[in-house]
């Protein structure tokens, strides 16, 4: 079978796969979100914890238990790598000895509580088995519920009329765990076992290869992390190949599993919003922007990779340095494409080793906010948060104070949508002009010019956006970038949760109008385009210069 | 109620125009303006009146700087660059001078109005003290008698005179005010034509009716309305994000190796930030104000204007808003066997004494519709007018003997038909019963008329008197309801009454049999489901109404009482106005919102102008970005900001005007919106850097 075929056939199913998930699943978690009823094991966990289920909370509380549970989160994990050597399954692994230096360690903790999942250690080498497991596994559940949790607390601000309470945040995340998370990442662990994915707790197996020397080869409980790793849009690998490795991702059907993974909590949540709105349309308009982001990058990318222009590449045949075999351009273009648009960054290719323009189309997919489709609910607020200044610029325009969704948009709502928009490029552009301005940064690099640059940017963007993955090609060992990177991540994340629950507050203080003929219609394409061209313009417009010297500068020569 | 006869509107314009020598109309612009404004605009350089709009400031130090660095290294690139920054800023001033300027006209021929009268103060003990007008507070009582100005706003408490309110709105027919009811209120500046008048001042000095109205003309009172601050905020945003990528630049061109130098940073920066919309935002504002001014509405804030483009009910009274004030004969309905000649001879008969409107109109009727005199003859002259009482509920006529000897009635039907049981007559009471519930079914109101004469008495008809919609109503009703707002018509009529009414006038719904009570229940109740409600009044029990309404227009004949709780009060006493009022709410936030629009998207050419020529020498490949094939780096650069600058002062008159609304859907207003000013937005600087780079190449140096 030709290689775009093959590709074709596999986006096709891709599609096909989330079209039969949408409604069900969607609604499903519309329901989790929205029902009164708890389940038992959920009643033993409030009791234990001490929380009244019943009780909302204000914007507030809410974000205080966010703030709380990430701040505990961070200590907990960065404790859990520091005490390292006492811990069973350790194999004396670690850098230097048994132990994890405190600078990465600290990165790390960051790392996977932001759901970033920006590695800067090599797994195999520094991280036992019960890190791994009781460590980051954790966090990749727990944070992916909490970025769920604030999407549906602002989802939560435009459905509720003229209150002060936006639900209670140990309830969401809770049921976010026990009803979506944990059931599924159960069932497609076991299905990745299936398709190859080892799960094991036995440090290595030795190998003797064809030249009769013998070589171990790590191993891990690899199934179980993976699942959740794709599922709650983390990424951080079990081995230092990710999901390169054969171990991780064996063939192309667990490669095409694996996307699905990435894609299917972010996508449906459009159809949650929907529904839990109470007008499927808007979520559908969502739905829309996000697909056409999503298909422009990947077929940009595709053009990009199958139309190589580099001497060596030529001479090759075709782009695939950095690529597995196994899964082609195609399976490769798919896999780098959903990861950077959601905030994965999982990787099965080598970003770096990309043509100009598709390691552009990756790093762009950051740039614009992660929102095609984004992370597991930052994907979704942080789209509302864009819908919020989309509809306010052309809600002027039609002559009346802008309303989304029947709630006005006034000061307080542009100021909170104004500095979540703000973070990011202010640590990525300010990150990244720092970095490069350090003597000592052209030497981490592995390239000089237009593609060092690329690197570095590429770095900042991965942390500032939650995405994880790396362009590679810069080592970021260095306490400079451990630190810089860190605190990128950790304000990349809770400075726009913080805004977003301030603007859901906002939102639900407000009585809810119903939309007539002179208000803006949220519902149809033209407030798609809008919201569309939004994302590309406010990103376009901040990043040109910087993607000028990087990527484009590339793509063009 | 207080009802007003129509007039033209734009006849009423013109007549205020010519009394207040303004010649300014609605919108219109000359550039001669510019000119004039040139001044002020050069004043405004100082940095203090430029701290309140952050992107102005921005470009200020900018300019500042790039002026610093062009007298340290002195260049032809970096001395063109410093003058058009220079003038982005001198645009944006010029563009608020302009916009404040026409407001000043105004004020000047308003504070002429405003002279220091001596005001003969009542003491105590009931005499007369000569205090200066300046001095009066709120609660003293003083004496004005014809020919004086009244010397502050009050209230008429004794008395009643006739006065010349044309200082105030332009109107030369002179009013009365009298003690008690409806029409007490004075306003200070106004003159007494007639009588003597005891006023009650209602306001301290400098608080005054006229002293508001010159503060809002000139703009010295403006505040940010919310949109405008929320708007300012998210520039502030776009600002800062500029701000960082500009910044963040210079690191990354340094470790590519093309270190650029700060003059070209600073260019870039200001080309970048939404400087065409930070320049014309508060033109945009006053010139909203000064529109509302115009039409003779003065609102006491920009924040009811705003309202007023977001009103989602609008409560309109239906006697002299929606219908003429009076109603009207519009048809004669005789009984059977009477001819509708014989019924008109008899119904004409019976008005020709009665001064009434509604008699006027029957007379105005037969003369129409059945050929007969408009005025009496000799004979008819002498003829005994019986007046109407509220006894006997009818009025009519009665001639002489020795002419014919006949008697008129004509009013309600139980008396009238009483009256011809008196004379002797017959009544069919099944037939004219008919007539009149089909009469009062269809929302009219039954005249019956009978005659007694030589042939005993008898009933010979009925005459429909209808309350007559006033001509466009529907059609203005239909715009609204594009708009997305709804009508609700008020009266006291009955609800069979007010729903031909509501029919015919194409309103979307009525509240008949309304009390004050009722009316403000109906606005509580809209408010709740979190919708805007607007609406006219001028009596004082409209006061907590129009207080609780999110836009209440006053009539400037109404109570002081009312237009205290107003937020807008028209000088016109116009109550159709408000449609005028929601129109220029929403046109204002339509020019805030497009020109914003406008401004962003232009940022895209002004990067494919900048970047190739700060990078191509370095990054041979980004060449190929510069589709306007600018001459040199410098021209690029130097094109863009030229752009930036003149783009300001090309809008300005679109800023001043306001941008075309027609009353329409959202979703089309969007579509044409986005089209004009996004899409127009991107390709208009691409052709106008062209244009302007093909003279900039020429200058030597560049």
């Amino acid at each position: 079978m030709p290689d775009t075929l093959a590709g074709l056939l596999q986006v096709a199913a891709l599609v096909l796969l989330l079209a039969l998930v949408y409604r069900p699943f969607g609604d499903h978690m519309a329901r989790v979100f929205s029902t009164e009823k708890h389940w038992r094991i959920e009643k033993v966990l409030y009791r234990l914890a001490r929380v009244d289920p019943d009780t909302g909370q204000r914007w507030t509380t809410y974000a205080a238990g966010v703030l709380g549970f990430s701040v505990v989160s961070v200590l907990l994990l960065y404790l859990l790598q520091r005490v390292q050597p006492l811990l069973p399954l350790g194999f004396g692994r670690g850098v230097d000895g048994d132990t994890v230096p405190p600078a990465m360690a600290f990165n790390t903790a960051v790392s996977f509580v932001t759901n970033t999942n920006w590695q800067s250690y090599v797994p195999e080498t520094v991280l036992g088995h019960t890190v791994q497991m009781a460590g980051l596994t954790v966090q990749n559940v727990l944070s992916a519920a909490v970025g769920m949790a604030v999407a549906v607390a602002l989802v939560r601000g435009f459905v509720r009329s003229g209150t002060d309470r936006l639900g209670n945040v140990w309830v969401d995340l809770t049921r976010g765990v026990v009803r979506i998370l944990l059931p599924i990442s159960l069932v497609f662990a076991l299905v990745l076992v299936a398709t190859g994915v080892v799960m094991s707790l036995r440090s290595g197996v030795e190998v003797t290869g064809v030249d009769g020397s013998t070589t171990t080869l790590p191993l891990a409980p690899a199934a179980s992390q993976e699942a959740i790793k794709e599922l709650g849009t983390n990424g951080g690998g079990v081995f230092n190949a990710n999901s390169a490795h054969p171990f991780e991702n064996p063939n192309a059907l667990s490669n095409l599993l694996e996307v699905f993974l990435l894609l299917v909590v972010p996508v449906c949540l459009t159809r949650t919003f929907g529904t839990m709105v109470r007008d499927t349309r808007q979520g559908g308009v969502l739905l829309a922007v996000v697909g056409a982001l999503w298909a422009g990058l990947l077929a940009v990318a595709w053009l990009a990779e199958t139309h190589p222009t580099g001497p060596a590449t030529l001479a090759a045949g075709a782009a695939m340095e950095g690529k597995e075999v196994r899964f082609g351009i195609p399976g490769s273009i798919l896999f780098g494409v959903s990861t950077t648009g959601t905030s994965a960054g999982a990787v099965n290719s080598l970003h770096d080793s990309y043509t100009g323009a598709a390691g552009g189309v990756t790093l762009l997919n950051m740039l614009l906010g992660e929102v095609a489709p984004g992370g597991v609910g930052t994907g979704l607020y942080g789209l509302l948060v864009l819908a919020v200044i989309a509809v306010f610029l052309a809600g002027l325009m039609v002559g009346r104070t802008p309303e989304y969704l029947g709630k006005k948009l006034g000061r307080v709502q542009v100021s909170a949508a104004s500095v979540s928009i703000l973070v990011m490029p202010a640590l990525v552009l300010l990150g990244a002009g720092l970095a490069i301005a350090l003597p000592s940064t052209p030497e981490a690099l592995n390239n000089d010019g237009a593609h060092g640059f690329s690197e570095v940017l590429y770095a900042y963007a991965s942390a500032a956006n939650n995405n994880g993955s790396a362009f590679a090609g810069i080592t970021v060992t260095s306490d400079f970038f451990q630190v810089t990177l860190g605190v990128a991540m950790l304000f990349g994340r809770l400075v726009p949760i913080l805004a977003v629950l301030a603007l859901a507050g906002s939102l639900a203080a407000q009585k809810r109008v119903e939309p007539g003929a002179g208000t803006l219609p949220t519902d149809g394409p033209l407030f798609g385009v809008l919201v569309g061209g939004t994302v590309l313009l406010v990103a376009a417009l901040t990043f040109l210069p910087a993607l000028a010297l990087g990527p484009l500068a590339e793509a063009l020569a | 109620m207080t009802t007003t006869e129509e007039r033209p509107t734009s006849e009423r314009r013109d007549r205020h125009a010519r009394r207040t020598g303004r010649t300014v109309g609605a919108g219109a612009f000359s550039p001669g303006q510019l000119w004039r404004s040139l001044p002020v605009a050069l004043r405004k350089l100082d940095p203090r009146t430029q701290l309140r709009n952050p992107v102005m400031v921005v470009v200020w130090v900018g300019s500042a700087l790039v002026t610093v660095l062009a007298v340290v290294q002195p260049s032809v690139f970096a001395w063109w660059i410093a003058v058009w920054l220079w003038s982005t800023v001198l645009f944006a001033n010029l563009a608020e001078a302009v916009a404040e300027g026409r407001g000043k006209a105004q004020a000047e021929s308003l504070r002429r109005t405003r002279t220091e009268a001596v005001a003969r103060r009542l003491t105590a003990a009931g005499a007369e003290e000569p205090v200066p007008g300046t001095e009066l507070r709120i609660g003293d009582r003083v004496v004005v008698e014809a020919g004086e100005v009244i010397p502050g706003d009050g209230d008429v408490v004794e008395g009643i005179a006739t006065v010349d309110e044309s200082a105030i709105t332009g109107e030369s027919a002179p009013v009365i005010r009298e003690s008690g009811g409806d029409r007490s209120s004075v306003t200070g500046g106004t003159t007494v034509l007639s009588d003597r008048i005891v006023v009650q001042i209602t306001t301290e000095p400098g608080e005054s009716f006229v002293d508001r109205m010159i503060a809002l003309v000139e703009g010295a009172s403006r505040q940010k309305t919310p949109n405008e601050i929320a708007l300012t905020i998210l520039l502030s945003a776009l600002t800062v994000i500029f701000l960082l990528a500009v910044v963040a630049l210079q690191p990354m061109a340094g470790y590519a190796g093309a270190q650029q130098s700060l003059v070209v940073l600073t260019a870039l920066l200001v080309c970048l930030i939404p400087t065409t919309i930070g320049a014309l935002l508060s033109a945009i504002g006053i010139a909203g104000m000064d529109r509302l001014v115009q039409r003779n509405v003065l609102a006491t804030s920009g924040r009811a204007v705003e309202a007023a483009g977001d009103v989602d009910t609008l409560l309109l009274d239906k006697t002299g808003t929606i219908t003429h004030g009076n109603r009207r004969a519009t048809e004669l309905m005789p009984v059977a066997g009477v001819p509708v000649a014989e019924l008109a001879a008899a119904a004409r008969l019976s008005s020709l004494a009665d001064q009434t409107p509604e008699g006027r109109s029957i007379v105005a009727l037969c003369a129409a519709e059945h050929g007969l005199p408009g005025g009496a003859d000799a004979r008819e002259a002498v003829a005994e007018f019986v007046p109407f009482t509220a006894q006997t509920r009818m009025s009519g006529i009665d001639i002489p003997d020795q002419h014919d000897g006949r008697q008129v009635r004509k009013g309600a039907a139980a008396s009238v038909v009483a009256w011809v049981a008196e004379q002797g007559g017959t009544v069919d009471d099944a037939e004219v019963g008919d007539l009149t519930d089909g009469i009062g079914r269809q929302g009219g109101t039954p005249l019956v008329v009978a005659q007694r004469d030589g042939n005993g008495a008898r009933v010979l008809g009925v005459i429909r008197l209808s309350d007559v919609v006033k001509p466009g109503m529907a059609e203005r009703f239909a715009a609204m309801r594009a708009m997305g707002i709804r009508t609700v018509m008020i009266t006291g009529d009955n609800p069979l009454t007010a729903r031909a009414i509501a029919g015919e006038a194409g309103v979307d719904d009525y509240l008949a049999e309304a009390t004050p009570e009722d009316k403000m229940a109906l606005i509580r109740e809209e408010q709740e489901g979190g919708r805007l409600v607007a609406m006219t009044g001028d009596g004082t029990n409209d006061a907590p109404a129009l207080a609780q309404a999110d836009v209440g227009v006053a009539m400037n004949t109404g109570t002081a009482a009312a237009k205290e709780a107003a937020n807008m009060v028209d000088l016109d006493s116009d109550p159709t106005k408000l449609i005028e009022v929601v129109e220029i709410g929403k046109q204002l936030l339509i020019t805030r919102g497009a020109l914003t629009t406008f401004s962003i998207a232009n940022d895209l050419a002004k990067y494919f102008a900048i970047l190739p020529a700060m990078f191509a020498a370095l990054y041979p490949a980004l060449g190929t970005l510069n589709i306007m094939r600018l001459a040199t780096p410098q021209s690029a650069i130097l094109s863009a900001v030229i752009f930036n600058a003149l783009i300001i002062v090309a809008l300005i008159p679109l800023a001043l005007r306001g941008v075309r609304y027609r009353p329409t859907s959202a979703a089309k207003l969007l579509r044409r919106n986005l089209l004009v000013y996004g899409l127009g937005g991107v390709v208009t600087p691409f052709v106008g850097i062209f244009l302007i780079d093909l003279l900039v190449r020429l200058i030597p140096g560049i």
